[in-house]
């Protein structure tokens, strides 16, 4: 099992550019260890501010940082971020067209028993409806760092969600195709098309393994930019499926099922079922406890396509 | 141009603003009136800044917090040669126009969009700590409502600023103790302004927000304060150059009747034609 979560394959990859590129400069409220940028702070201190408890401040100050020319990485909970700051990623960083990444880390719901103050269930909803902000779920620390590299290349505004902890592999260092706004194909099969984002991704293709035992074939997608919409593969995936089905941790409003359901029904309508979060305070648990709980597994996914076939 | 030429500029401009909200049939004339002479100062005696070098690393940075006063910034930016001042007026707010009603950076001359309250000072935060980080000389000054100052974010960044010692940031109060429903001290009171910020680690400055060698003096005062940022508390008259909406706080937007109008221009005029003949 792989021990290292997503927020420090973020880090590793900082700490890599930032020995040549002095103008990245990672900022955090409070949270440098939350986001497993302490490395980066103990070894770029001059590459690195600290705002405090004032996420409104983090992104505004983040703003100002690369209006004068920085790539600034403004990292912190997922759940503050989106929404204690969702002005200032409106205003600051996306209406005024600042190369800022906002980097929410433990999102979904990674702070388990905490509670719903924690959790970070919309942040796909709210940053989506955002003119010219991207929104992006990688799923393992491979594709992790693939995107990271990708955004250091851009000058535009960005919103990434990663988990807390560290989620099992999907690619291996070696075999991580990548490339930036295209879903990435992790399996192919005329059945069902099975679309998932973040850490819902892995047990999302598990699934698959145990559906082709059964001999229901599935296509399956990793749809890590949730905006923009890799448009073309869905309809492909969704071209020949009877199904399809897609699995994401947030609110059942305005996520990953909701844009693919758009996107289906506008060219080539199909059933579209959404695995999500419900619509109230996820019950008290870790966090696979409460994937279980509502679903969330490999297992769960297999019955929802069984069921709905 | 000197102080005396600067403020009869300055109604000249109070009458390019007050133009543009009569032809865009809205706006927020008060703040732009008390605004103005705060404006004028920064841009023609001040800032280092001209459309020659509106890219330049090294120019003085402005955000303009109080973005719904946008009238007196594009009055002042098309003085400057930003754009034409005959275009501004004839365009404000009308059907695909970019002279929107809030500061827009697709304009040239506006570094960042504004609107919302609490957003300036923040930013210009990040700006000023760009400018230590990098050993440059660039000022940076932001302008905020004093009404605005209940919005918490403007705190946070006075927090940030002071911690960060950015002598390099000033930011100007537009105290006309007047917002959109009333008086400020009725509204949520903050007379003792200065003890807030001084007790923030800010040099405070205090001027009268109409007098341009005032201005001058406290912006050439914090040019010279070593280690923390500096506030000019600048005391203004919402609605300043007309008794017609002087000191009254429903005239925060409200559009003049064509007879308020031409009292107004009239109103302005005579102000100027009294400090050129003074």
């Amino acid at each position: 099992m792989n021990k290292i979560p997503n927020r420090q394959a973020i880090c590793e990859v900082l700490m890599e550019r930032a020995k040549e590129d002095k103008k990245i400069v990672v900022l955090c409220s409070d949270a440098r260890g939350s986001a497993a940028l302490k490395p980066f702070a103990d070894t770029y201190p001059e590459q690195f501010v600290e705002v405090g408890i004032a996420e409104q401040d983090l992104v505004s100050i983040s703003a100002g940082l690369a209006k004068c020319g920085r790539k600034a990485f403004a990292a912190a909970p997922a759940c503050f971020l989106s929404a204690r700051s969702y002005e200032q990623a409106k205003i600051d960083v996306a209406y005024s067209d600042t190369n800022v990444k906002l980097i929410g880390v433990s999102g979904g719901i990674s702070y388990g028993a905490l509670g719903m103050s924690h959790h970070s269930a919309q942040d796909i909803a709210v940053m989506s409806a955002i003119p010219n902000m991207r929104v992006y779920l990688p799923s393992d620390r491979f594709q992790t760092a693939r995107l990271t590299e990708a955004l250091l290349e851009d000058t535009k505004p960005a919103y990434v969600r990663v988990g807390r902890g560290p989620v099992e592999d999907v690619y291996t260092e070696e075999d991580c195709p990548f490339e930036m706004d295209r879903a990435t194909v992790l399996r192919e099969g005329a059945d069902v098309a099975l679309i998932a984002c973040g850490e819902m991704v892995k047990p999302t293709n598990d699934a698959a393994e145990l559906l082709a035992r059964e001999g229901i074939e599935s296509t399956v997608l990793d749809m890590y930019c949730l905006k923009p919409l890799d448009e073309a593969a869905v309809l492909r995936a969704a071209q020949s499926a009877r199904l399809v089905v897609t699995v994401e941790v947030h609110s059942p409003y305005g996520g990953l099922g909701a844009v693919v359901a758009q996107t289906v029904s506008r060219t080539n309508p199909k059933k579209v079922v959404n695995i999500a979060l419900p619509d109230a305070p996820v019950i008290t648990g870790t966090p696979q406890e409460v994937f279980d709980y509502y679903g969330m597994n490999a297992e769960g996914i297999a019955k929802t396509v069984r069921e709905n076939l | 141009m000197d102080n005396k030429e600067l403020q009869a500029k300055a109604y000249d401009l109070r009458m390019d603003a007050v133009n543009m909200i009569m032809e865009g049939k809205g706006g927020h004339i008060g703040g732009d009136m008390s605004a103005m002479d705060i404006l004028v100062t920064l841009y023609f005696k001040e800032m280092n800044i001209e459309p020659e070098i509106q890219d330049d690393p090294d120019r003085d940075r402005f955000v303009m917090s109080k973005g719904h006063s946008v009238e007196s910034l594009y009055a002042v930016l098309a003085a400057k040669g930003f754009f034409p001042t005959e275009r501004v007026i004839h365009e404000f707010s009308k059907f695909g126009s970019p002279f929107i009603g809030h500061p827009n950076n697709k304009l040239p001359g506006i570094e960042m969009n504004s609107g919302s309250l609490g957003h300036g000072l923040p930013v210009c935060t990040g700006m000023a700590l760009v400018g230590k980080m990098d050993g440059r000389s660039y000022r940076v000054y932001t302008l905020m409502g004093d009404g605005e100052l209940a919005e918490g974010s403007v705190w946070e960044a006075v927090m940030a600023a002071s911690h960060y010692r950015l002598d390099n940031l000033c930011a100007i109060v537009d105290r006309n103790r007047l917002q959109m429903s009333g008086n400020t001290e009725d509204v949520m009171h903050q007379d003792d302004l200065g003890a807030r910020f001084g007790s923030f680690g800010w040099h405070v400055e205090e001027a009268d927000g109409h007098d341009i060698g005032a201005l001058s003096r406290a912006f050439e005062n914090a040019r010279h304060v070593k280690g923390c940022p500096t506030v000019v508390i600048a005391n203004t008259v919402k609605g300043c150059g007309s008794a017609v909406m002087e000191d009254k706080y429903d005239w925060h937007h409200k559009l003049p009747t064509q007879e308020e109008y031409e009292q107004i221009m009239r109103d302005l005029a005579s102000r100027k034609e009294a400090i050129l003949s003074e």
